[in-house]
């Protein structure tokens, strides 16, 4: 690691591991605004690592990118030992294209803010649809996955109703067994409770802390919840002006950061020092 | 002029729903046209490369500024000369009305298509969705479900240019009333019943899409 080399960095045992996700010298520009820079990153199978930091400050950036949502201005990603934005032709790196996206975005799973469910679609269509089409599992054996995972986030009852007729929630969990069935070896949580009433975030974290108990899968956590992340997270990493400033367990983070950037960061949402709020 | 009853029920009306079916042949068969190839050119006219979307977007503007009419005769009077394509006029208004509303639709299209919102583009890449899956099981669908009145009431307004074909022969409603007319001087008949056929069937075709309308709106959340 580049960034805190002595230092332990995660709580998670990684010895013998390799990354399943290495960012090298990832940025991102949005006209003028460099969003990211030169980020190096890396995230190992089964870790759990939450992003903080304050808006505008690349968190999102680095899991659209991750999802192929946005396209890097410089560097490059690895996903289980694949480039994910070039391929290789003749030793040489060229941008990638859809067919080499489509490839290893299969490792890749994403919850949204915003949930993003289908709405003309019912909840176990939204969970079978991606299954039947893009993994070419028969009908039934998606429906079995669906249920399953419904059941894991507890909505197996809303399996015929419409988006529209849940809670934020209800919706966000489905759209989190939406991501699940896929068998994504990495899940992105892109702020998934900003966008909910507060009586409604608990579920929802609770579903995520759940996953994170029970899976081996690598996830990405974008989150403003901090107590959330110390529960859950191996590693936290503060992001600031498009930069990692400190990384580390969440014990250390949340107990003694030692950038004062941090400090101001974790001030505003009164947190302690066992990172909960107050 | 005195309106003569007996004209009316025993030449007139007959001899008008002998043809009504071509008129309501030329209106779907134009239709159906236009919605298949509007798809299409809204389609293109979205490319990221721009050796096709400009062409496509030229198209769109050309066909859409210019009447039908002259496009009509172009086809029946000018393609036999040009490609040796020597067309009937069903086929001939079929294919030219087709066109002319198939631009009219790719920009009702493009409505539906932006009004989806970019959060559904998303999901539908996180989950690896192919791009012509993304189209068809999440885009499409979700595009064109707010624009069907709107296309309903194109096909209203198409089907009330369909009297535009008699002037390359074809025998629908107005080309018989014209035909009767001719035959025994008599035209306050043909063409009133002709208007009344029209307003019955636009009348009872807004009535639909209305009521689609309607339980569109019901279903929105």
């Amino acid at each position: 690691m580049t960034d805190t080399q002595e230092k332990r960095f995660t709580a998670y045992d990684i010895d013998g591991k390799e990354p399943i996700v290495k960012y090298r010298k990832i940025s991102k520009s949005f006209g003028d605004n460099e969003v990211l820079k030169e980020i190096d990153f890396d995230l190992y199978p089964g870790e759990r690592v939450a992003i903080i930091g304050p808006s505008g400050s690349g968190k999102t950036t680095m899991a659209r990118l991750l999802m192929t949502l946005e396209t890097p201005t410089a560097g490059t990603i690895e996903v289980d030992g694949r480039h994910l934005w070039h391929k290789e032709v003749n030793g040489k790196l060229v941008p990638a294209d859809e067919k080499h996206l489509h490839e290893v975005r299969g490792d890749i799973g994403m919850v949204f803010q915003h949930f993003n469910l289908f709405p003309h679609m019912t909840i176990m269509r939204n969970l079978t649809e991606a299954p039947v089409k893009v993994l070419g599992l028969p009908k039934k054996e998606a429906e079995e996955r669906a249920k399953e995972m419904l059941e894991k986030v507890g909505m197996s009852e809303k399996a015929k109703d419409y988006p529209a007729s849940l809670s934020g929630g209800q919706q966000q969990r489905v759209a989190i067994a939406r991501a699940l069935v896929m068998r994504p070896k990495v899940m992105l949580f892109d702020e998934p409770t900003s966008a909910l009433d507060p009586e409604t975030v608990g579920e929802v974290l609770n579903v995520i802390k759940d996953i994170a108990k029970q899976g081996d899968m690598s996830m990405m956590l974008i989150t403003h919840e901090m107590s959330f992340a110390r529960e859950v997270a191996d590693r936290v990493c503060f992001f600031d002006e498009g930069k990692i400033q400190e990384q580390g367990p969440p014990s250390e983070i949340f107990t003694n950061p030692e950038t004062e950037r941090l400090r101001e960061f974790l001030k505003g949402f009164n947190v302690n020092g066992n990172g909960e709020s107050q | 002029m005195v309106w003569k009853w007996d004209f009316t029920f025993n030449e007139v009306i007959p001899r008008l729903l002998e043809v009504i079916e071509v008129t309501i042949n030329a209106t779907l068969g134009a239709f159906a046209f236009a919605v298949m190839v509007g798809l299409v050119l809204a389609l293109l006219r979205r490319s990221d490369r721009k050796w096709i979307s400009w062409p496509t977007y030229g198209f769109i503007e050309f066909i859409r500024l210019t009447p039908p009419l002259v496009q009509l005769f172009f086809i029946f009077f000018v393609f036999p000369h040009l490609f040796g394509l020597t067309l009937s006029p069903m086929v001939a208004g079929i294919l030219g009305l087709g066109i002319h509303y198939s631009t009219y639709l790719s920009e009702v299209y493009r409505a539906g298509i932006e009004s989806v919102p970019k959060g559904q583009w998303e999901a539908a890449t996180a989950l690896n969705f192919s791009p012509l899956q993304k189209w068809k099981s999440v885009i499409l669908p979700q595009a064109i479900r707010p624009i069907l009145p709107v296309m309903g009431n194109y096909l209203i307004v198409l089907f009330k240019e369909t009297p535009l074909l008699s002037a390359i022969g074809l025998m629908e409603l107005v080309g018989m009333a014209k035909g009767i007319g001719a035959e025994t001087f008599r035209y306050t008949e043909p063409f009133t019943i002709v208007g009344i056929l029209f307003l019955i069937l636009s009348y009872s075709a807004s009535l639909l899409v209305k009521r689609m309308e309607l339980k569109l709106d019901l279903n929105r959340r």
